[in-house]
């Protein structure tokens, strides 16, 4: 079958591309990229108006099947992913039982091809059970096709432990991919340790509290050579120590989510409502600013939305006891367009590098560029359409979103899956 | 009437609203020194106190308030975690409403749980304490106290003393005492003040023997031992030592300055026995000022509106 | 809102007059000034109730007790007329065995009475209670009667009766204004 996309406008940094132009598509891989092309049988998709990316990945999402069927399962999330524009998802282990061995990510690869709307990548646990003591079944998990590990929800907090993740896994050159919290200096901390705790009244989860447990795996991952990855940097300070680390040639990649680039803790008001409330905290207006630079300068590689479904009598309950997390798979992309592209901080083409190159180099996922030969994995934008988050529902069966109600403008109108539409007109393909 | 419908936090209550109760509360005191203390001006009127955090002494101040306004004074206590085994908030206050109540006080583990409240109930709700968040009519009944002792409240210096970072006390005082003009200064260890006093509004003091002289109030905080995150310093014996007031601080302040505690109080700890039991402390007359500004409290968010008394 | 003034129905010669005659009424009736007590309902009831007492003093040189009542709490009107400025009430005397009487400005509907009576009982039981107001405006909405008036003056319900003293307002009057909201 031969698909042709005619007359968007294509953009792909890694191939330096930015032009209106068309795209042929013949079984699942781009045939050729050009304009005036022709095809002598098949669809033909006009793009006009519209901008073509490299398919989009979301390297941190949980779908919450096994165990919370409730809140999201690899159908649904993978539906929110396709609505949001994304091709492929990477979820974490922290299910209900956790993914920390083999079997369970056959279960969730095998759940995905039948049921799953975009790729899935499964995350697998560090430990057994997440609990920071034993090391899981590393191997096993790489050989059912995990991509990553993580104990992420919680840190692995034992250093002796860390180091030894990261020395066994090292030898399958994946990434550990950590979430970085100092539970003696974090306790019970809930919001941003500063004003707004004070005000509140609520325990303070200080930026230190993710700073020394940067510094430690960072200096972990130097010692035994291991990939890190830093999940959802939230701080100045946390920018500051992956830079520097950088510049040292430590192999450390990191992520930043929407709602810490575009909420800070002054968005959490008396009303104490708990779709603001998330791990690590919204943070000040000076280190939002600090995460956008590090975005800009290349030290922050991707934009990853850690979405978080919850129920909602979990969400309602009082702050300090509701569940942290926000979802995020059917707005990043628009949020990226809105309060960046439309504002002009960002091209198409940086979209492009922090939500579908990053994410994969960071993760070692297959690459894919807007060329020749090339799996045809794509998200096509319409970057004018203005709609309001929540105002007609949501794909994933949660609802506890930090941005309800916000209007945005740019919304993912396709996405292509190798030459399948997931996403067509707007629409989920079922 | 009062500018706000609920009183959650000090923010609800400008200078106006605090002269206003604090006047009230005086004729309501005198009402509660004559033989009949009784008034009929609630009569009739439902008002709950929805105690989810353990308290008697609150909980009957604000009981017998109601009662001495011929309100129906009702409690409500229930087990404040909302997990399978006691009923979520949401659905407490669904029955609540349901019920009809006229104003429902609530005491909570949890900062923000009264606002849930103002969210799920149309009646007027008070806050009597949330979390290490505020306890607005305890800031009120201080200050009446206060104004009592010493005649005024402006220009007065206010030395809050103790685990400022876990009292909503404080958290209601300090803003209180801005409000109205006076001072406060807030004296503790760092381990025992939350991340930015400034926030707050007070000026803060790490040495109490430096600031002693200059205070017109010396308020103690009590000092918790059951803390679940560990003491946050030495000992007892090195607290009281730095920071408990004993009759030796207590004369080296100004002869008129007054001793103040929102109870209760550890004798030997925040507090010596003789100068808990002196004529310089005040700790008794805040409870009985507590009964009549919370009479003061009821009577200005409940007049007015449909509340029902007969015309 | 303007107060258009009607009518002033009593002069501060007029108003000097009437307080002399209730005082001497008030004496005729209890025989003297023997175990009698003033209460003055806040603010100008309790202003005339001192001035009773004064005049008693000039005519009978005895010495009768004055207190001021503030009914504010006993209200039976809280839902549509909430006016929170509570004055003090103020009764240094021990209400027992003495003949009470209420002093008031104007007696209207007769509610503030009513409420007048409640505060009083629950502050002691006096022997008996009598009501000195110095105007009557009529309009009674309870079974309500002065003891001693000052002046009857009738009124429509819709017009405002007010009396002005020399130590609330600067000047003594007894106004009618046309078409307010209603005096009680």
């Amino acid at each position: 079958m031969a698909l042709l996309l005619r007359g968007g406008r294509v953009i792909d940094p890694a191939v330096g591309l930015d032009e209106v132009c068309d795209v042929l598509i013949r079984d699942g891989v781009i045939v050729e990229v050009g304009t005036g092309l022709t095809m002598p049988k098949g669809e033909e998709v006009d793009c006009t108006g519209r901008i073509v990316l490299p398919g989009l990945v979301d390297v941190h999402t949980h779908l919450r099947e096994p165990g919370r069927e409730d809140e999201e399962t690899v159908a649904s999330g993978t539906r929110a992913a396709a609505r949001g524009g994304f091709t492929a998802v990477c979820p974490m282990a922290n299910t209900e039982p956790v993914a920390d061995e083999g079997a369970a990510i056959r279960y969730l690869v095998e759940k995905a091809e039948t049921e799953g709307a975009v790729r899935v990548y499964p995350i697998g646990a560090i430990t057994v059970k997440q609990e920071g003591r034993a090391l899981a079944e590393i191997g096993d998990m790489v050989e059912e096709g995990a991509v990553a590990f993580s104990d992420d929800g919680r840190p692995v907090a034992d250093s002796g432990m860390m180091r030894l993740a990261m020395d066994y896994t090292k030898r399958f050159d994946v990434p550990i991919v950590s979430h970085c919290e100092d539970g003696g200096l974090v306790g019970k901390g809930v919001v941003n340790e500063g004003v707004i705790s004070t005000r509140l009244g609520l325990p303070g989860w200080p930026a230190a509290g993710e700073e020394t447990a940067v510094a430690r795996d960072i200096r972990i991952a130097e010692l035994t050579g291991c990939r890190l990855h830093v999940a959802h940097v939230s701080t100045a300070g946390s920018v500051r120590l992956v830079g520097e680390a950088k510049a040292r040639g430590v192999n450390v990649t990191c992520e930043v989510t929407p709602h810490h680039l575009f909420l800070t803790e002054d968005d959490i008001t008396d009303a104490y409502d708990a779709n603001f409330k998330m791990n690590p905290p919204l943070r000040t207006a000076e280190d939002a600013a600090a995460l956008f630079a590090g975005l800009r300068d290349g030290v922050i590689d991707c934009i990853a939305t850690d979405h978080a479904p919850h129920a909602p009598h979990e969400k309602a309950l009082e702050f300090e006891l509701a569940p942290f997390g926000t979802t995020g798979l059917e707005t990043a992309l628009a949020l990226v367009t809105t309060n960046l592209v439309a504002t002009g901080k960002a091209s198409w083409g940086d979209v492009a590098t922090w939500m579908a190159h990053g994410p994969r180099a960071a993760l070692g996922l297959p690459e894919m560029r807007i060329e020749a030969g090339q799996i045809a994995d794509l998200t096509i934008v319409d970057p004018d359409e203005s709609w309001e988050v929540g105002a007609e529902g949501f794909v994933s069966k949660s609802r506890n979103c930090a941005f309800l109600g916000h209007k945005l403008t740019g919304r993912a109108s396709d996405v292509l899956i190798g030459g399948y539409f997931a996403l067509r007109s707007g629409k989920v393909v079922v | 009437m009062l500018s706000s419908k609920h009183i959650l936090s000090m923010d609800d209550l400008n200078s106006d609203d605090i002269a206003r109760i604090l006047e009230t509360a005086e004729s309501f005191a005198e009402v509660n020194e004559r033989r009949i203390k009784k008034l009929p001006t609630l009569r009739g009127l439902t008002i709950v106190n929805l105690f989810l955090e353990p308290s008697t002494r609150t909980r009957m101040s604000f009981e017998i308030a109601a009662k001495r306004l011929s309100a129906d004074g009702v409690n409500f206590t229930a087990s404040s975690s909302a997990t399978v085994k006691g009923e979520s908030l949401r659905d407490t206050a669904a029955t609540l409403s349901a019920m009809n109540c006229d104003l429902v006080i609530v005491r909570h583990k949890y900062a923000g749980a009264p606002r849930m409240l103002t969210e799920m109930m149309d009646c007027p709700i008070v806050n009597g304490g949330d979390g290490l968040h505020q306890h607005p009519t305890q800031a009120l009944l201080d200050l009446y106290t206060m104004k009592r002792a010493l005649g005024h409240l402006e220009g007065l210096k206010v030395g809050i003393v103790g685990d400022i970072s876990h009292s909503r006390v404080a958290g209601s005082l300090i803003p209180a005492l801005r409000k109205v003009g006076a001072t406060p200064i807030v004296i503790a260890p760092p381990t025992l003040l939350p991340s930015r006093p400034d926030v707050l509004g007070a000026e803060v003091a790490w040495d109490l023997d430096e600031v002693l002289p200059e205070l017109d109030v010396a308020y103690m905080l009590r000092i918790q031992m059951e803390r679940a995150d560990g003491m946050p310093f030495p000992s007892l014996r090195e607290y009281a030592r730095l920071y408990g007031m004993n009759a030796a601080r207590m004369a080296r302040m100004k002869p008129e300055a007054i001793v103040m505690h929102p109870g209760p109080m550890n004798r030997g700890v925040e507090i010596s026995a003789d100068v808990a039991d002196s004529e310089r402390s005040f700790v008794l007359a805040q409870v009985e000022s507590g009964v009549a500004v919370r009479m003061a409290v009821m009577y200005l968010l409940l007049g007015g509106g449909d509340s029902g008394v007969a015309a | 809102m303007t107060k258009h003034t009607k009518a002033v129905v009593m002069d501060a010669t007029a108003v000097e007059r009437a307080l002399t005659r209730v005082a001497h009424e008030v004496l005729e009736s209890n025989k003297g000034a023997e175990g009698l007590a003033f209460v003055g309902i806040v603010t100008r009831g309790a202003v005339l109730a001192q001035r009773l007492a004064e005049r008693i003093r000039e005519i009978e040189g005895a010495e009768v007790p004055v207190g001021t009542l503030d009914i504010s709490f006993y209200r039976d009107d809280l839902a549509t007329r909430f006016n929170p400025e509570v004055r003090r009430t103020d009764l240094p005397f021990d209400l027992s065995g003495r003949c009470v009487v209420l002093v008031d400005d104007v007696l209207f509907t007769g509610r503030t009475i009513r409420a007048a009576m409640d505060a009083l009982m629950d502050y002691g039981r006096p022997s008996c209670i009598r009501l000195a107001v110095l105007v009557d405006r009529g309009h009674r909405e309870l079974p309500i009667r002065a003891d001693f008036v000052g002046k009857n003056v009738p009124t429509s319900s819709r017009e405002r009766v007010k009396v002005h003293l020399a130590e609330t307002d600067g000047e003594e009057a007894v106004v009618i204004y046309g078409d307010e909201e209603g005096d009680e």
